[in-house]
């Protein structure tokens, strides 16, 4: 049986183009039955013009329509983004296993999330949000350089309002209402109901990560229920461009999200 | 089947060929090599047999003609796409850990996760012929790979001491051909396609072999004498990495290509992503992730060690780094976390 070209991309009508940083856009992209076809975690390879293919990971999925969160693309900038709105990008995918709910659902969730790391796990934290009857209790916990580096802010205030939600900034430079620091610094606070069945979602830059997974595990929330997403190169998305590979590992294939019991072995 | 054919049979054979595929062998290439006045032996498309450098192994492998340096996925013009055409079928010249080779960029390719469509289009068209090796070459060790011997050839073909060519060819048109060609080139009696025994470079992976061995100090000179050119990747018959490349017609990228160039694990930029991040900063680190792929991880998904033995990345290395040497090291790896790991 011949091969399927699974290199061509397919044009996606971009619907939306949200504003969140100087250099932070979230693409909104026509994706038909995207609710029940889309996982939050999973990735796509975006062409963008000038710029080539990029692997994003989706920051949003609704009904007929994913979201990327793209960083600092050449070609948009404040005066032509809107430029964009209605024409299309080709893209392919979905790649990658993301978050299966089935994880988390009766448990109570903890998710902590670092930068551009909130993006894959919008999603889930959204998912949630909305359906909190799914899980005994989600605390989402995220965390940015500064108040200009917030992402998601319409999300992030729903969120205040519906489930325990934290913030922390580097640094607020100079601007009131934020707490300073690290995520890291607020996971010893957290006081889950039963440290056995509590389920915990890391993802963010290499060091967030690590030190973020050994405070969860200082507070006693076992190996077992720690999961993370690991970004790396994906230039293929299709288990052959290598480098994504981390030991035997190809992430794209075997990822991105893993199990910490199977992350902590993967050594780069 | 088996023939002994002579120069203006295969000289025949070689354009019958030429009507249905492009053939490629490694060829001299006179003062084309990287220093001043060397030369240098690699594959380029060839019309006779004359072309074939026999005596000595390539210094660049046949991988080129599957998987060639920059290839062309599709041209694009806005989100209008249109697929590359398919090259010609090839016939390769290749060596016996060659051959081998063949098989490890299969598992990649064709076998984890989908098949890759440019890949296989290019694989089902093409057809392998070993040119066996009489004796072994200065830096291989097939042997200890295991990779010696010749397999999965559609047909071996030796060039004898007096110009004749023995073959043997699998491939059932290929045989029809010669019959046709040379009505008593077959032979009844059954020879032994030739294959090295022994080499001068032999090497043990320890069969205790752990990503522990990361933890050693057997990878740190070469954080100062590795110069991560990357030359070993290029090199290797089984590395098969690559990055997509966009190549923009005009100026505001509306028209253009996407193409895949090969990429090296030893380079800088391998590994970095969009938030910043990249991983194995030092050439020490890139050297142990290469080695350890090689000779310990693809066995550890796949089954069997993705090294043919060529012995090419220390042929290339312009800093002198063994690559047999550094395999024979991981012993003395193992030895010194095991213990420190008992402390």
């Amino acid at each position: 049986m011949a091969a399927t070209n699974t290199y061509i991309p397919f044009p996606s009508k971009i619907l939306e183009i949200i504003r969140h940083t100087k250099k932070e856009y979230t693409f909104r992209m026509e994706y038909p039955d995207a609710l029940h076809k889309i996982r939050p975690g999973q990735f796509f390879e975006i062409s963008m013009p000038k710029f080539g293919e990029a692997p994003i990971s989706v920051s949003g999925i609704g009904d007929n329509s994913i979201d990327f969160t793209i960083r600092d693309v050449g070609v948009v900038t404040d005066e032509v983004f809107h430029y964009f709105e209605g024409k299309s990008l080709l893209i392919r995918g979905p790649y990658g296993n993301g978050f299966v709910y089935d994880d988390y659902n009766g448990s109570e969730l903890i998710v902590v999330a670092g930068g551009t790391g909130v993006s894959p796990v919008r999603g889930v934290i959204d998912h949630y949000a909305h359906h909190p009857e799914d899980v005994d209790g989600i605390t989402a916990i995220v965390g940015f350089k500064s108040p200009d580096d917030i992402l998601f802010r319409d999300d992030l205030d729903y969120w205040k309002d519906h489930i325990d939600f934290r913030m922390t900034v580097d640094s607020a430079k100079g601007q009131p209402g934020y707490r300073e620091g690290f995520v890291t610094a607020v996971v010893p606070e957290l006081t889950p109901k039963d440290l056995n069945t509590t389920k915990a979602i890391v993802v963010g830059p290499p060091p967030m990560m690590r030190f973020t997974i050994m405070g969860l595990l200082k507070l006693g929330i076992p190996e077992t229920n720690i999961w993370l997403s690991q970004e790396r190169k994906m230039c293929c998305g299709l288990g052959k461009c290598g480098h994504c590979k981390i030991g035997d590992t190809y992430v794209c294939l075997d990822g991105p999200v893993f199990p910490y019991t199977k992350s902590k072995t993967m050594i780069d | 089947m088996e023939f002994l054919a002579s120069k203006a049979d295969v000289s025949a054979l070689f354009e019958a060929w030429q009507k249905d595929y492009d053939i490629y062998a490694p060829k001299l290439f006179v003062g084309g090599g990287r220093f001043s006045d060397t030369d240098v032996i690699r594959y380029a498309r060839i019309t006779s047999p004359d072309e074939i450098v026999w005596d000595k192994k390539s210094l660049y492998s046949f991988k080129e003609a599957l998987i060639p340096p920059s290839e062309t996925l599709f041209f694009y013009s806005g989100t209008n796409v249109t697929e590359s055409d398919a090259p010609r079928p090839a016939i390769i010249f290749l060596r016996t850990c060659d051959m081998a080779a063949v098989a490890r960029l299969d598992q990649i390719y064709e076998k984890n996760g989908a098949p890759d469509y440019y890949y296989d289009r290019k694989r089902k068209a093409m057809k392998f012929v070993v040119m066996p090796c009489k004796s072994t070459c200065e830096e291989g060790y097939c042997v200890s790979m295991g990779t010696n011997v010749p397999k999965g050839y559609d047909m071996a073909m030796d060039l004898a001491a007096d110009g004749t060519y023995r073959i043997d060819a699998v491939d059932p048109a290929f045989s029809d051909l010669l019959n046709k060609i040379d009505e008593n080139a077959a032979v009844d009696d059954k020879f032994h396609i030739p294959y090295v025994t022994e080499n001068k470079v032999r090497v043990s992976i320890p069969r205790d072999l752990t990503i522990d061995v990361m933890k050693s100090h057997i990878w740190d000179e070469y954080n100062y004498r590795c110069i991560a050119c990357g030359r070993c990747n290029y090199v290797c018959p089984t590395c098969t990495c690559f990055t997509m490349q966009d190549v923009s017609y005009d100026a505001n990228g509306v028209l253009g290509e996407r193409r895949r160039v090969q990429a090296s694990c030893m380079v800088d930029g391998y590994t970095d992503v969009a938030g910043g991040a990249s991983y194995r900063k030092k050439y020490g680190e890139r050297m142990r992730f290469k080695a350890l792929h090689k000779v310990y991880d693809f066995n550890q998904r796949f089954g069997y060690q993705m090294c043919v033995g060529c012995g090419r990345c220390t042929d290339v290395c312009p800093e002198y780094i063994s690559f047999s040497r550094i395999i024979n090291r991981l012993e003395e790896g193992m030895k010194e976390v095991r213990a420190n790991g008992s402390n």
